[in-house]
């Protein structure tokens, strides 16, 4: 690896063209998920006596936080950075300066990760303010979303390193992304499954998220924290190399 | 301080050797011309230099750094204009220079001030705001010379810095070019344009498939290499009547299209003869790199 310092000033310029348009891109985040809370947690919730000891509203809650916090981390390695990568060949032209390119990369991993932190932010507050939290706990979730952020950023880097073309991107939404959020307990817990998708479900970034997340915003402690945070870790480490590795051979051949 | 050594460079994709042992070496405060034709491996060879491939073999020095093992130090004192604009579309005219000076390790506050000369320089100035997606490819072409030069740069590598552009902004290019060099920065330039060679450059190569067919002074080049007059002969019966008479008056003689172009020492005889055919329209003039390029490239379309 050769990184350095330089990968923030990649940070700092995507920062920048944010920065032009941080409201409407922080009220867009946060419609879509919103909906999904409100719509399931009154619509379907009604219907339900409790979910998991708590009304389904605030069980779904910590899922909905650590879904959308994917989804704003996926979309900005996948379309955001693609656009950056291959369409305005923005790394090519950072590249030229005293950057590597796995400055870039880091960069991108850790912008993506921020954006999508803030989007995890701005949900949780509006739980918050909804009084589907219990105490100062909740804070917690703030770096767990980043590391999440991280991860999904990572995975969403690998795929934009070999993407051809935008329409890719739809694979790993269907394949990946989708099927993930239906799995890994955001929106019901994962003792409904079959235990060989439960067991299946262990291997999937958002049951770790979620499995943290939800204890610490239902004010219960959380259990197994280290396995939680490991599983994360490893494949943001893992899925960076990957996607420095694949980024080098597509531009620096 | 060496601004570029380049020894015995080779470089190949999918078995096919774009980059076939060239060497070459930049004396500072010189402006050095890389010519070929498409696909003659140039673009390749600068990105080689600056460490954004490995070179299968060869050995590279820029400002000093071995590369690719310290391109990033050696990219410090390096500016760059890439063959294609790569200005960012999010960006105003002066954040692009802002945003460019930060990849350097600049304090804002050290690009800030520089950002007015720059400006000014690319006869940008007062364009500040100015977002890059309504500037013409003139103005683009002068903005990404300007962000070559934010880090204030020993050496310019510039890969075709004028292709596209019209007359006038062409000519505003060399223009500020001269005065780099002028101010003692060391030029790389890759063109098309042998005029635009002619006029900047103290030394150039002609390259063509991966090779450096010649290298020198375009003056020495032209008397060296090639005969001092031409006499081009154009019309429908040109082709016919370089087959059979030319050789007699000309020592080399070629033909493209409908115009013959005779290469001669001297050119009278040669024009006594013409002013009898006046079906034949000529035209005489003295030798030039084109010739010289030409000769040694061939006149066959590359791709
Ligand atoms: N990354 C790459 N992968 C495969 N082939 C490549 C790659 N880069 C360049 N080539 C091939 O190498 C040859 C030389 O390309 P290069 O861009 O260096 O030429 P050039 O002299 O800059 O041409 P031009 O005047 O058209 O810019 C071309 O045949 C090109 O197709
Ligand atoms: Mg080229």
């Amino acid at each position: 690896m050769d990184l350095s310092i330089r990968a923030l000033a990649v940070w700092r310029r995507n920062f920048l063209v944010w920065r032009k348009l941080a409201l409407p891109s922080i009220l867009g985040n946060l419609a879509d998920p919103m909906i999904y809370l409100f719509g399931l947690g009154y619509g379907l919730g009604g219907l339900l006596p409790q979910v998991g000891g708590t009304s389904y509203i605030a069980f779904l809650a910590a899922g909905t936080v650590c879904a959308s916090t994917m989804n704003a981390a996926s979309f900005e390695a996948l379309y955001s950075a693609f656009s950056r990568l291959h369409v305005q060949k923005t790394w090519e032209a950072i590249m030229n300066a005293p950057v590597s390119l796995d400055d870039v990369v880091a960069g991108e991993l850790l912008w993506a990760a921020s954006k999508a932190t803030l989007s995890g932010a701005a949900i949780l507050l509006v739980i918050a303010l909804l009084g589907l939290t219990h105490g100062m706990q909740a804070l917690w979730v703030l770096p767990l979303i980043f590391l999440t952020g991280l991860a999904f950023a990572a995975l969403g880097l690998c795929v934009t390193a070999v993407a051809p073309s935008y329409d890719f991107f739809m694979y790993y939404f269907t394949l990946f992304v989708t099927p993930m959020t239906l799995l890994s307990g955001v929106f019901f817990p994962l003792d409904q499954l079959p235990a060989a998708m439960q067991v299946a479900a262990q291997a999937l970034p958002l049951t770790h998220a979620v499995g943290l997340a939800r204890p610490l915003l239902l004010g219960q402690v959380p259990t197994d924290v280290f396995g939680h945070i490991a599983v994360l870790t490893i494949i943001t480490v893992a899925a960076f190399a990957t996607a420095v590795s694949l980024a080098r051979r597509r531009l620096l051949k | 301080m060496v601004p570029l050594k380049v020894d015995a460079l080779r470089k190949s994709y999918g078995g096919h050797q774009v980059v076939a042992g060239i060497s070459f070496a930049l004396q500072r405060g010189e402006c050095y011309g890389l010519l070929g034709p498409n696909g003659a491996g140039k673009t390749t060879t600068l990105r080689c230099c600056l460490g954004l491939t490995a070179p299968d073999s060869g050995s590279i020095t820029l400002v000093d750094e071995p590369v690719p093992a310290r391109a990033r130090e050696a990219r410090m004192r390096v500016g760059v204009v890439p063959q294609f604009d790569n200005l960012d579309p999010d960006f105003s005219c002066a954040e692009n220079l802002l945003v460019y000076g930060r990849y350097f390790g600049m304090a804002d506050t050290a690009i800030r001030t520089r950002i007015p000369q720059l400006l000014e320089f690319a006869g940008l100035a007062g364009k500040e705001d100015t977002s890059i997606r309504i500037l013409s490819g003139g103005m683009k072409r002068r903005l990404t010379l300007a962000r070559a030069l934010v880090n204030d740069p020993d050496l310019l590598i510039l890969d075709e810095p004028t292709t596209g552009l019209d007359p006038q902004a062409r000519h505003l290019i060399w223009e500020r070019l001269k005065r780099l060099i002028a101010d003692g920065k060391t030029i790389l330039l890759t063109t098309h344009f042998m005029d635009e060679a002619e006029r900047l450059c103290g030394r150039l190569a002609i390259m063509d498939a991966g090779r450096i067919m010649v290298e020198g002074a375009p003056r020495e080049l032209i008397k060296s290499q090639i005969e001092p007059q031409v006499v081009e002969v154009y019309g429908e019966d040109a082709p016919g009547w370089a087959q059979a008479e030319a050789g007699a008056f000309a020592r080399r003689c070629e033909v493209s299209g409908e115009t013959a172009f005779c290469y001669v020492d001297d050119a009278a005889p040669l024009l006594d003869h013409l002013a009898a055919r006046p079906q034949l329209a000529t035209l005489h003039r003295p030798a030039n790199l084109e010739d010289v390029f030409l000769k040694l490239t061939g006149r066959d379309l590359r791709d």
